[in-house]
């Protein structure tokens, strides 16, 4: 699997998703720095965490202009996979290939912890290598996490379980007790209607290896090869 | 052309900060304060001397970048 990961100024999570991909998952990886318009090659591009642009303004809404990100709305109109984790999550609300916004913390703090999310949907892309309803516990970074939309759009959501992730207690009961950050309906990740934009708040990049305590962010990686692995067996029939 | 530019969250979605600076207030004694809203302002210049123009320029700017109008509404003001 050839995957990008693009570099914006401020980025700060990249190298550790070229990590995972490169070293522990031993694909290929190729760093695309914002000015770039090509995503030619790719099978799959990743917008990682950090303060793209400083945060100034709003998280991600500068970033959302980068010359890259064209690019990235025509990979996505072509329905390769892009994954957004934390401030590649809010770039992505921002571009408008996810819906809704990302508010402030309702505590106000920056929150740096483990949490627990559920798998609402396992027959994604990015989800596959989960059972449905499986706990995962991957660390949120975040001030910015608190996801709102309107009701008619998350009714939508709702409707076709486009809500990927929810955070739960770690017996994996969704209440408002285990959400970190006050977001609507604890919802942690969401994907495109079309299904192959995710976008979410935790950092799976973070817990890949043993020696790191926790190996749950590897589903997500290990899914989106099985799913890349599956779709070129398909096309070479 | 100076264009003024307000951002507030929409009336209606939760304002953490607007809390938060409410409460201190409070615990300041005034206890009379309520509802406090934090906001952005931002000012330009434009090299625009067609009012008319002008304002649909900072109208786009609002939309495209400077709000985002799912949770944020904007006003502005121009002047000469």
């Amino acid at each position: 699997m050839n995957v990008g990961v693009l570099v914006f100024p401020g980025s700060n999570c990249d190298h550790d998703c070229a990590h995972v991909l490169k070293d522990v998952l031993g694909q290929n990886v190729t760093m695309v720095w914002h000015k770039e318009s090509s995503l030619a090659g790719l099978d799959a591009v990743i917008l990682p965490g950090g303060f793209s642009y400083g945060d100034y303004l709003r998280t991600g809404a500068i970033a959302r202009f980068s010359p890259v990100m064209q690019a990235v709305q025509q990979f996505a109109a072509e329905g390769k996979l892009v994954l957004g984790i934390c401030n590649g999550f809010q770039i992505l609300l921002e571009a408008g290939l996810l819906p809704g916004a990302m508010l402030r913390n309702k505590s106000l703090y920056f929150i740096c912890r483990e949490t627990y999310v559920k798998v609402e949907n396992a027959a994604t892309p990015f989800t596959n290598a989960c059972k449905p309803g499986q706990v995962l516990k991957i660390p949120i970074a975040h001030a910015d996490g608190n996801y709102y939309t309107d009701p008619v759009t998350l009714g939508g959501l709702q409707a076709n379980a486009q809500v990927v992730f929810r955070y739960c207690t770690v017996d994996g009961k969704v209440v408002p007790g285990a959400c970190p950050n006050g977001s609507l309906d604890n919802i942690a990740g969401i994907r495109s209607a079309q299904g192959n934009v995710l976008g979410m708040m935790p950092h799976p990049e973070r817990c890949v290896e043993t020696m790191l305590g926790n190996e749950d962010g590897r589903h997500i990686f290990q899914s989106m090869l099985s799913f890349l692995e599956q779709k070129k067996v398909a096309e070479v029939r | 052309m100076k264009a003024k530019i307000h951002v507030t969250l929409k009336s209606g979605i939760l304002d953490p900060q607007g809390k938060a600076i409410e409460h201190a207030l409070d615990s300041l004694g005034f206890k009379h304060v309520a509802n406090v809203r934090v906001g952005k302002y931002m000012e330009l210049d434009l090299q625009e001397a067609d009012r008319a123009k002008a304002e649909v320029a900072v109208k786009s700017m609002c939309e495209k970048l400077l709000a985002n109008t799912i949770i944020e509404d904007y006003r502005y003001e121009l002047t000469a």
